[in-house]
């Protein structure tokens, strides 16, 4: 970690969004990770999204459980409300979150410690009942806080710091949202701000449970020959199906690709993104070709990145339990409470 | 043998029947026709963790006089299931009736002697009516309902008039209903008469109290009290609790345009239904969730976690038989040390203790207002006895008047004013800090909420001084607490007594006629019933000012002897626990036996 704080002194001709925030607005602590952390490019892909979609930074609540990722919500919307609940429950408590108000933007960080073990009951749950969340794992294969052992999401036949060789299947989480129902599903890598970028934009888009993979490298405990989820590893092995790009809306559009290869995605603040096709056999509104070519091409060594899936017309937990538009948290007594003329019946029916 | 026992509106009857084969509900008519009557009874069901094909019993005290506890003891037997035949025979009082299905013929060897017995035959009777296999069961139930009607003298209008009430909507059911239970009537007529001295006469002692269970009461209390999100994972005894709130809200609490103002998300595990309750309380919504013991052992971590960083939460807790699996089907009051102080570390929680579906009702809605003021989880207390048995109470009252306390919570208005804002700064002299909500402000209030050590400005920090700073203020917030819970309940004896009594929750009606019967026979006693957990100072004088004291709990370990001593530093001597654990709601003989005989045995050795 850094001790150095950042000067409060703001350039004249720094840039603002639409609201007139500047990027700082939308930091938050000095992160107390190690040098070099995947996590800390992921909190600066989360900040610079938010900046982007011109967020108002206090309308996020943000959340976690325990372990290194679980910590980064401290590290940026600094005015935001957070949650560093406990190990593997999050998805729980940013669920009782979004049903008492359902205006604001949650956003749920998390581990393959915490999501793929502990919490992995939790993690399907909440995706399975339709919350509408922006839920990213930080995925670095291990457990970094207790020094190094492996994760449930550990490749088989990955070998450790120490030289121990992982004998356990590894459980992918982007496979196993797609299978639970997320109707949005992104895998990322930390080193690629270009593609994590647009897909944290995309995914805070989304009116449904959206889940976004991000393999993040742990630079002390799995960042060596014969882990899968180092840097070099994770740079030669990426093969991105698509690219999403961000178009600011009067912006001309510079980039030009062949026919049929590209499609806009509209963003809630008006602005879209542009879908770019890398593999032309790759559709990611089919659910189960999503999930199949996943499990074939993670099958051959290859990480599958970019956007998995989407349902553009995806609902959410609260249109199905059919609750009021105004928050749950704002009723008073007089919206709540069927008063002394409620009871007369009540009593009634029990003589 | 022993003459017939005759009593008019003092006596037990006790159904034994197979779950599964219609008889509750004609079992329950039954209770009511004799309320209906204006006689009050209390009424229990014993029933197993199965769905059908096992024993269960309800009984059914009828007392004149008003005694609503388990008095123990059966007077009438209905034997209607042979699986349980020994015992059933067994359990029934010298001189007491057997009222059986005699269609097929019982061994002599399988009677008493001691005992009347009331046959009728049953299956025959209904096999003759009905061609269809589940009809000839059904009614078979409506129709010793008919027999036991003129047997015991109960108004036939008025049981007619309750199937007309509970087949409202269903009219079809009515006639044949009403068909079989005169059936049963009339052959009681011709072929029993005179063979039962047990009779219900109409008296004027019920008026306006109604007949209700506390589960049923606990889910409006959460009505009333604002609940807006509820999440839960079914068990028993505390899952009707959850379908009560759903069944309510549906009435109460579906906006004009048909939008639910409510919630309720069935958990995958208890885990993440207490996680879900923080979530939502943590951002502003007043949320429950119920359970039973195995759920509250589930929620541990979680409940350290709310009381730490200051989260209202509710918790029902439906107390049944442990440990372990325990008998999730009979009841105890055996979850108080692990309410009171649940999850690792230093942790002290606020329980209620409701003595009655009344009581739930307040409780559970003033609980609200409790954990808001507070900022921490609030247990209510019930057991299976209050939760799942229909209780005798007053109806149930709301005053208009009331506006939800929500507690200290900042708005933008303050922030903006410039008012101080710490999460964790005692500002009042209560050590209640001010919380903010999410979203509130875009850029004063916002914190970070977590389950590590903080300063009053919710930075995390591990320095000694300001973790035991904050653990401080939180003992103080406990003593707060202290004036805001319902009070503990005390009154005099008659006469001036040296021993007292302290009791809790479902054990009220059992101590209530207890004392009634000691006073008559020269043993006089002071109460205190405890409703809450802090306790407020008067508990302690109460036991100071006595030279003993009755306490009476329904579990193995003397639980509340424990917090007792340990929170209001008394010494554990002082206490002669009472102590019925087998399951079975204790009864007023239970405890009259009890101390009677410790009086005795003192009066005798002061006498030496």
């Amino acid at each position: 970690m850094t001790y150095i704080t950042k000067p409060k002194l703001r350039h004249p001709a720094i840039a603002v969004n639409k609201l007139g925030f500047t990027h700082r607005d939308y930091e938050g602590s000095v992160s107390t990770l190690c040098a070099g952390c995947g996590h800390d490019s992921i909190s600066t892909a989360i900040i610079q999204a938010c900046f982007e979609l011109s967020i108002a930074p206090h309308r996020v609540a943000k959340l976690s459980g325990i372990g290194c990722s679980s910590k980064t919500p401290d590290y940026l919307l600094g005015q935001s409300h957070g949650f560093n609940s406990v190990h593997g429950r999050m998805p729980s408590v940013l669920t009782g979150a979004n049903l008492a108000n359902r205006e604001l933007i949650y956003l749920g960080v998390s581990g393959d410690g915490d999501s793929a073990s502990i919490g992995l009951g939790q993690f399907v749950h909440c995706i399975r009942r339709g919350v509408n969340m922006t839920y990213i794992t930080e995925n670095n294969g291990v457990y970094g806080l207790t020094k190094g052992q492996f994760s449930a999401t550990a490749d088989q036949g990955s070998k450790s710091k120490t030289g121990g060789v992982n004998a356990d299947s590894p459980l992918d989480l982007a496979s196993m949202a797609l299978l639970v129902g997320a109707s949005f599903v992104g895998r990322s890598f930390s080193g690629d701000k270009e593609q994590l970028v647009p897909l944290i934009m995309a995914a805070i888009s989304h009116p449904g449970p959206a889940f976004i993979d991000v393999v993040s490298p742990c630079v002390a405990f799995n960042n060596h020959a014969g882990s899968t989820k180092a840097y070099d590893f994770v740079r030669d092995h990426n093969e991105a199906v698509n690219r999403l790009d961000i178009i600011e809306p009067r912006e001309t559009i510079s980039v030009s690709y062949a026919p049929g290869t590209s499609e806009e995605v509209q963003l809630h603040d008006g602005s879209v993104l542009r879908l770019a096709k890398l593999r032309q056999d790759y559709d990611p509104y089919d659910r189960a070709a999503a999930l199949a070519y996943l499990h074939s091409h993670g099958a051959s060594g290859e990480l599958v990145t970019g956007l998995i899936y989407m349902d553009p017309g995806a609902g959410d937990m609260h249109a199905n339990l059919n609750t009021v538009a105004q928050p749950l948290n704002t009723l008073s007594e007089k919206e709540l409470c069927p008063g002394s003329a409620g009871l007369a019946g009540f009593n009634a029916a029990r003589r | 043998m022993p003459g017939p026992i005759t009593a008019i509106n003092d006596f037990v009857v006790k159904f034994a029947n197979v779950n599964g084969s219609g008889s509750a509900s004609a079992n329950e008519m039954f209770a009511r026709a004799i309320l209906r009557m204006g006689v009050p009874v209390s009424s229990r069901n014993i029933f197993p963790s199965n769905i059908q094909g096992l024993p269960t019993w309800y009984e059914v005290r009828v007392s004149g006089q008003g005694w609503l506890g388990r008095r123990g003891g059966v007077d009438l037997m209905v034997a209607m299931n042979p699986q349980t035949w020994d015992k059933d025979i067994a359990s029934i009082d010298q001189g007491g009736y057997l009222f059986y299905d005699s269609s097929r013929p019982v061994p002599a060897s399988k009677f008493r002697r001691d005992i009347h017995v009331v046959p009728m035959p049953l299956t025959e009777i209904c096999n003759a009516a009905y061609s269809d296999p589940r009809q000839r069961q059904l009614f078979k139930n409506i129709t010793y309902v008919g027999a036991l009607a003129y047997l015991l003298g109960i108004d036939l209008a008025v049981l007619e008039q309750l199937i007309g009430e509970q087949y409202k909507g269903k009219d079809a059911l009515i006639a044949p209903n009403r068909q079989a239970l005169h059936t049963g009537h009339d052959y009681a007529r011709e072929h029993l008469s005179e063979l039962c001295g047990l009779k219900v006469e109409k008296l004027d002692a019920v008026g306006d109290r109604i007949f209700v269970n506390g589960n049923d009461a606990a889910g409006l209390g959460c009505v009333y009290g604002g609940a807006t999100v509820a999440a839960w994972y079914p068990i028993t005894p505390s899952t009707s609790v959850a379908e009560a709130f759903g069944k309510h809200c549906k009435k109460y609490r579906v906006d004009a345009e048909g939008h639910n103002k409510f919630a309720i998300v069935q958990s995958e595990d208890e885990i993440s239904a207490i996680g879900t309750v923080i979530g939502a309380g943590w951002n502003g919504a007043r949320a429950f969730t119920a359970t039973s013991g195995p759920g509250i052992s589930l929620m541990q971590e979680f409940l350290g976690l709310a009381y730490f960083a200051e989260i209202p939460a509710v918790i029902i807790d439906v107390q049944r038989g442990g440990p372990s699996t325990g008998m999730p089907t009979r009841t105890q009051q055996a979850d108080l040390l692990a309410c009171a102080y649940a999850s690792h570390g230093d942790t002290k929680h606020v329980l209620l203790l409701p003595e009655d579906p009344r009581e739930v009702f307040e409780f559970s809605a003033h609980a609200f207002d409790l954990a808001e003021r507070l900022q921490t989880p609030v247990f209510v207390l019930e057991d299976l006895d209050i939760g799942m048995n229909e209780w005798l109470c007053e109806p149930f009252a709301w005053d208009d008047a009331h506006v939800y306390d929500r507690g200290k919570v900042m708005t933008a208005e303050e922030l903006e004013a410039g008012k101080t804002f710490g999460r964790y700064l005692d500002v009042d002299g209560d050590a209640i800090p001010y919380r903010t909500l999410p979203g509130t402000h875009p850029t004063k209030g916002a914190f970070f909420t977590r389950g590590t050590s903080r300063d009053r400005y919710a930075k995390y920090s591990e320095e000694g001084s300001v973790y035991q700073d904050n653990m401080q203020r939180l003992l103080r917030k406990f003593d707060t607490a202290k004036s805001l819970v319902p009070a503990p309940v005390i009154q005099q004896a008659k006469e001036k007594a040296s021993f007292g009594v302290i009791y809790f929750g479902s054990s009220s009606p059992a101590v209530r006629e207890a004392l009634v019967a000691l006073e008559a026979q020269g043993i006089h006693l002071d109460t205190l019933r405890l409703r809450a957990f802090p306790f407020a100072d008067a508990v302690a004088d109460f036991v100071s000012s006595h030279q003993q004291i009755f306490l009476v709990e329904q579990n193995r370990d003397a639980q509340m002897r424990s917090l007792l001593s340990n929170e209001c530093v008394i010494d554990p001597a002082r206490f002669i626990s009472i102590l019925h654990y087998d399951g079975t709601p204790i009864t007023a003989r239970f405890i009259i036996d009890a101390i009677a005989a410790r009086m005795i045995a003192r009066q005798e050795e002061a006498a030496e």
